[in-house]
């Protein structure tokens, strides 16, 4: 079964197409690495997967279901350019909040499970505001993963991770996988999502130039995916 | 719908608990309302009667102002961080967003007003006490409607860089029936005119009627309509 069906998706801002007649199709519990150059469509791509826009064109469907239904919400996690969390309210408040928001049957014990993952149950009642931005990024990773999402759509997530959070994240990534979940992660940082990735998708100027698995050239090679599909080589 | 309303709760408690920490709206709106009523005090030099046949514009003119203030924050609250949009991937109903929102400003808003009160029975030497009962019911009915347009209007300009100043743009044509009926109510309640019984006047009656009408309709549309606006 696919987990994310998106089917020719067009997306205009203005006159602008950021899609121009995308599709991807990502199995129940792949990992799809969507790479591509900024402006590709990467963000603009994941932002209706998440449900955080409309596709002017297109279907999109998610665990079969394309109506933007709760129940398939609440299987998804998202983790965006922002951290999504409340500067004026304290780390363990943040996540009872989305715990809540999410359906998390037990809010409080989900929360402090989840500090406990990324290592900020000392700091459980500090506010966000005073956090260091590592602590910050892991107060975001924990929000995404409170409630063990069946699929994570993460744009970007390693940007500007210190390594801690890196290796935070990936490890709740390999848990996730193993799990059975979903991971859609839209990256520049070919290396680390090579990792992790199970299947890789480029997309040049809002089409789908190339969807299939990982193959060891790309492993080997980064810059091996734009110079065979894409619009030449990739600075490293 | 039970657990629309938990999360039209839970952001309520949210919204709340991050105004009285950082206290950004609030003081702001607290201070305009106690300001502009202490300096028209001093303004205007008016006899009793005349007093009183302006108290309700005056006292609406003023709730209506400090509520921009209020409202304006309902959701550029959630721009840092980009907590708007986890909030809309999460699988909370955007009526439940919208009146968790609501619900919060409400309160803030009347908090404002509640504080304001007094000081205009003060400084204009209306007596408003014997009155308070009904005068809650006004300022229920007035201050939902504002609210519940301010919060809408404020997910329209969210993402606009001038959205203090479209907000009330926008704002205030909508509000102008809502604003009639709460000043002529409030105006022929502090001139004791009864609002219920045989001895109530048909306009105080009438004027109740369309703040009941204004709050119905708007609220119905603004619960509809919140989701075509906060994903495009």
């Amino acid at each position: 079964m696919l987990a994310v069906e998106a089917d020719r998706v067009w997306k205009y801002f203005g006159d602008y197409p950021a899609l121009r007649g995308a599709s991807l199709q990502v199995p129940q519990g792949a990992c799809m690495a969507l790479l591509g150059r900024n402006g590709a469509g990467k963000t603009t791509m994941l932002r209706i997967l998440a449900n955080l826009s409309r596709a002017t064109k297109g279907d999109v469907k998610i665990f079969g279901d394309g109506s933007r239904s709760d129940i398939v919400r609440r299987k998804t996690g998202y983790l965006g350019h922002g951290i999504g969390v409340y500067d004026d309210l304290s780390a363990l408040e943040n996540l009872m909040l989305f715990g809540r928001l999410l359906g998390v049957d037990n809010p409080e014990k989900a929360a402090m499970e989840a500090l406990e993952r990324v290592g900020l149950e000392r700091v459980k009642d500090g506010m966000a505001r005073e956090f260091s931005r590592g602590m910050r990024q892991r107060l975001a990773v924990a929000r995404a993963f409170i409630h063990q999402p069946e699929l994570l759509l993460l744009d970007e997530p390693f940007t500007s991770l210190d390594d801690r959070a890196i290796n935070v994240l990936q490890s709740l990534l390999k848990d996730a996988l193993s799990r059975g979940s979903t991971i859609v992660m839209s990256t520049h940082q070919i290396r680390e999502a090579m990792e992790l990735a199970t299947n890789v998708a480029l997309l040049e100027r809002g089409k789908i130039v190339h969807a299939g698995p990982q193959t060891p050239e790309m492993l080997a090679d980064p810059g091996w995916l734009y110079r065979t599909y894409g619009d030449g080589p990739v600075a490293e | 719908m039970k657990r629309g309303l938990i999360t039209a709760l839970a952001i309520a408690k949210k919204d709340l608990q991050t105004e009285l920490r950082t206290k950004e709206s609030i003081n702001a709106s607290a201070s305009f309302a106690l300001v502009i009523l202490v300096l028209f005090s001093f303004a205007f030099d008016l006899g009793r009667e005349e007093l009183y046949a302006i108290s309700g514009g005056m006292l609406w003119l003023v709730f209506s102002f400090a509520g921009a203030l209020i409202v304006n924050r309902s959701f550029a609250r959630e721009l840092p961080n980009d907590c708007l949009d986890v909030l809309i991937a999460s699988p909370a109903p955007a009526w439940a967003i919208f009146l968790g929102k609501s619900v919060a400003a409400f309160l803030l808003l009347f908090i404002v007003e509640l504080i304001s009160l007094p000081v205009f029975g003060l400084f204009y030497n209306i007596h408003w006490t014997d009155r308070f009962g009904g005068l809650l019911l006004v300022m229920a009915l007035a201050t939902w409607g504002i609210t519940v347009v301010g919060t809408a209007f404020s997910a329209v300009t969210v993402n606009i860089r001038l959205r203090e100043l479209m907000l009330p743009v926008l704002l205030y044509p909508i509000l102008i029936p809502l604003l009639i009926g709460a000043m002529g109510t409030t105006t022929a309640l502090l001139g004791g005119e009864p609002m219920f019984g045989q001895a109530a006047s048909g306009e105080a009656l009438a004027s109740l009627r369309l703040l009941v009408g204004f709050d119905v309709i708007y609220t119905s549309l603004a619960l509809y309509m919140i989701e075509f606006i906060l994903i495009v």
